[in-house]
C-alpha cells in the first residue's frame, strides 16, 4: 500500500530550485531514507511533506489526503522530528510529552498510560521528571521521538536524526527506530548525509542531489544497477550523484546544520 | 505499547469526545494548552518574573518622585505618584510583552516551532496561547506595582471587581503587543534585527501614550498618534479602576472596545503570518 507519493515536487525559493521535479513513492513499512548532501533539498522535502512549507509545482500525498488542499487530515496523521534538538529545554520530559499529547486530543483517560508507555519504549522512564535541559544529545532525540509518537501516526519523518549525536547516542538512536519499524509497522522516512545511515537503517533509498532525486530504490537494487551488488554505499551514491556526498551544500543547509550544532551545544 | 487495545479504547471515547471537535471548543482547549505550557516554564523558572521588579521601581521611585516634586505636570486632583502608577504598570506589561517575539525567533532556531506548526493545532490557538501567556506574565508586574503603589501611599482601589477589571485590561494590552511582537518577529526572523526594532518600538509607544503626562500637554500631532496607540486606552482603564477617583477620559465602554476589536484584528493578522515563521 502506497503510503506518500509526490508527483513533480517542486520548491523554488527565488531563483534557487531547492526540490526539482521529485516523484517519490513509499509503501507502508518501509524505512525510506533520503540520502544526500547538505543542500541536496532533503529538509525542504521534509517540510513540505509535513505542511510547513507549500509547493511550488507538483503534489503530495500522504495516506491520500493531498498536503494542500487537506493539511490538516495531513497534520493529523504524521510524526514529525526536526534537525534541531528541539524538546522544550525549560519542561521536563514528561511535561513535553503531556503538552502534545493535548495539542493532538489524546483522551485523558488514557492520556498517562500511553506517555509513560512511549517513555519505557524510549528507555527514559526514570529520566521523565527531570528537565530536558539536563538530559544528553541521544537522550533527547529519543524524547522527541517518542513526542512525534503520541498520536499513532502513520508515518514518522525524521529529518537529520543522528546529527550531532556521539557514536553511542547514535547507535541507541537507530535501535530505537529499527524497533519501532520491526515492532509495528510504522513507515519511516527520514534524511541524512551518514552513508552509514543509510546502510543500517534504510530499506529503502533515494539519492538527492542538487534538488533532484537521481535515484531511488532498495539498497540491493541501487547497488545492483550501479553495476556491482557488492559496491559501498559510497560508490553508490557517487555512482548516481556523480560527486562525493562530502561535496556540495549551499549556504542554506549549512546553516541549518550549523544551528544544530549550536543547539546540541546549549543544551550540553 | 499495545496499539489495538488504544485503538479499541480510543473508539469508545470518541463519541464521548465528539463535542471536542467543534472548532470553537477546540480553538479554546488548544489556546489553553499551550497557555499551559507557557506557565509550565515559567514555574520551572521564575527568576525572569523576578529580574523583571527593577524597572517599575526605578520609573516610580526615582522618575516619579523627582517629577512629583517638580509639579510640572497637571494631573488635576490627583497626585502625580497616582497619575504615573498605573502608566508604569502597562508600561512594564508593554515591555514584557514586545520582547515576545524574541521567544518566537528563539523557538524558531530550536526547531520547537517546527513541531507545533506541523500539528493540527489551529494556528489562531498557537497565536493568542502565546499572547494570554504574555499576559499572566503582566499579572507579577501588578503585584509589584501596586504594592510599591501602597508603600508610596497612593489611593488605590482594592476593590475585587476594580482589580479583576485591571488584569482584564492587562490582559488586553498584553495581548496586543505580544502579538504585535510576534508578527515582526515573523517577518524579520533573526534575533539581532528584532532587537533593534523591539527597542525602537516601545519606546515611541510609551512616549506617546498617556502613561506619564495627559495627551491634552502633547503638541497637536503627537496627540494623534496618541489617540491610536491602543496603549493610551488601556492605560485610561487601569487608570481609572486602580487608583481611587481617578476619572477615566474615553470611558470605560469605548477602552474595552477599543482593545478588544484591536486584539480581535491582530491575533487574526498573527495567525496567518506566524506559519512563515517556519520557512
Amino acid at each position: 500500500m502506497i503510503i506518500l507519493q509526490t508527483e513533480q515536487l517542486t520548491k523554488q525559493f527565488g531563483k534557487l530550485i531547492a526540490v526539482n521535479h521529485v516523484d517519490i513513492s513509499v509503501q507502508r513499512g518501509e524505512i525510506f531514507g533520503l540520502l544526500g548532501p547538505n543542500g541536496a533539498g532533503k529538509t525542504t522535502m521534509l517540510k513540505m511533506f509535513t505542511t510547513l512549507l507549500s509547493p511550488s509545482f507538483g503534489t503530495v500525498k500522504i495516506s491520500g489526503f493531498d498536503i494542500v488542499k487537506q493539511p490538516n487530515k495531513v497534520r493529523q496523521i504524521i510524526g514529525y522530528v526536526p534537525q534541531m534538538l528541539s524538546a522544550d529545554g525549560t519542561l521536563t520530559g514528561y511535561e513535553n510529552l503531556l503538552i502534545f499529547a493535548k495539542i493532538y486530543d489524546l483522551p485523558a483517560k488514557t492520556r498517562e498510560k500511553r506517555i509513560w508507555e512511549l517513555l519505557e519504549l524510549m528507555n527514559l522512564k526514570d529520566s521523565a521528571n527531570f528537565l530536558v535541559r539536563t538530559y544528553s544529545g541521544g537522550m533527547i532525540r529519543r524524547l522527541e521521538i517518542a513526542q512525534s509518537l503520541l498520536h499513532q501516526p502513520h508515518i514518522l519523518f525524521l529529518d537529520e536524526p543522528t546529527v550531532g549525536l556521539d557514536p553511542i547516542a547514535r547507535q541507541t538512536v537507530w535501535d530505537r527506530i529499527i524497533h519501532l519499524s520491526k515492532e509495528y509497522d510504522l513507515t519511516i522516512i527520514l534524511t541524512t548525509h551518514y552513508m552509514e545511515e543509510a546502510e543500517n537503517l534504510c530499506t529503502h533509498l533515494a539519492i538527492m542531489h542538487l534538488g533532484k532525486v537521481v535515484a531511488q530504490g532498495t539498497q540491493k537494487e541501487l547497488k545492483k544497477s550501479a553495476g556491482d551488488p557488492d559496491m559501498s554505499m559510497d560508490k553508490v551514491f557517487s555512482h548516481y550523484a556523480g560527486a562525493e556526498i562530502e561535496i556540495g551544500g549551499n549556504i542554506h543547509g549549512l546553516r541549518e546544520i550549523s544551528e544544530t550544532r549550536q543547539t546540541a551545544r546549549r543544551l550540553g | 505499547m499495545d496499539s489495538e487495545k488504544f485503538q479499541k479504547q480510543d473508539k469508545q471515547q470518541e463519541d464521548l469526545d465528539n463535542w471536542k471537535k467543534w472548532p470553537i471548543i477546540n480553538f479554546i482547549t488548544k489556546t489553553l494548552v499551550i497557555t499551559e505550557l507557557e506557565i509550565r516554564k515559567l514555574k520551572h523558572d521564575p527568576t525572569e518574573l523576578i529580574s523583571r521588579v527593577i524597572q517599575p521601581i526605578m520609573w516610580l521611585l526615582i522618575f516619579g518622585e523627582v517629577l512629583a516634586h517638580a509639579r510640572a505636570i497637571p494631573t488635576g486632583h490627583m497626585s502625580y505618584l497616582a497619575f504615573m502608577a498605573p502608566g508604569v504598570l502597562a508600561q512594564s506589561v508593554l515591555f514584557v510583552s514586545i520582547f515576545y517575539g524574541i521567544a518566537v525567533i528563539w523557538e524558531r532556531d530550536l526547531g520547537i516551532v517546527y513541531k507545533f506548526l506541523s500539528s493540527p493545532a489551529p494556528r489562531t490557538s498557537l497565536v493568542l496561547g502565546k499572547a494570554i501567556s504574555a499576559g499572566i506574565r503582566g499579572f507579577s508586574q501588578a503585584i509589584i506595582v501596586y504594592i510599591l503603589a501602597l508603600l508610596l501611599k497612593i489611593p488605590l482601589n482594592l476593590n475585587i471587581w476594580a482589580l479583576l477589571g485591571v488584569l482584564i485590561f492587562i490582559l488586553l494590552g498584553a495581548i496586543i503587543f505580544s502579538t504585535f511582537s510576534l508578527i515582526i518577529a515573523c517577518i524579520v526572523k533573526v534575533r539581532e534585527r528584532f532587537m533593534g526594532i523591539g527597542q525602537l518600538l516601545t519606546m515611541p509607544l510609551f512616549f506617546a501614550s498617556n502613561a506619564i503626562y495627559p495627551i491634552a500637554i502633547m503638541p497637536r500631532w503627537l496627540q494623534i498618534f496618541s489617540h491610536v496607540n491602543p496603549l493610551t486606552y488601556e492605560i485610561d482603564a487601569i487608570r481609572h479602576l486602580m487608583v481611587l477617583n481617578a476619572p477615566s477620559v474615553y470611558g470605560l465602554g469605548k477602552d474595552f472596545g477599543v482593545l478588544l476589536l484591536a486584539s480581535i484584528i491582530i491575533v487574526w493578522i498573527g495567525s496567518k503570518i506566524y506559519p512563515n515563521i517556519a520557512t
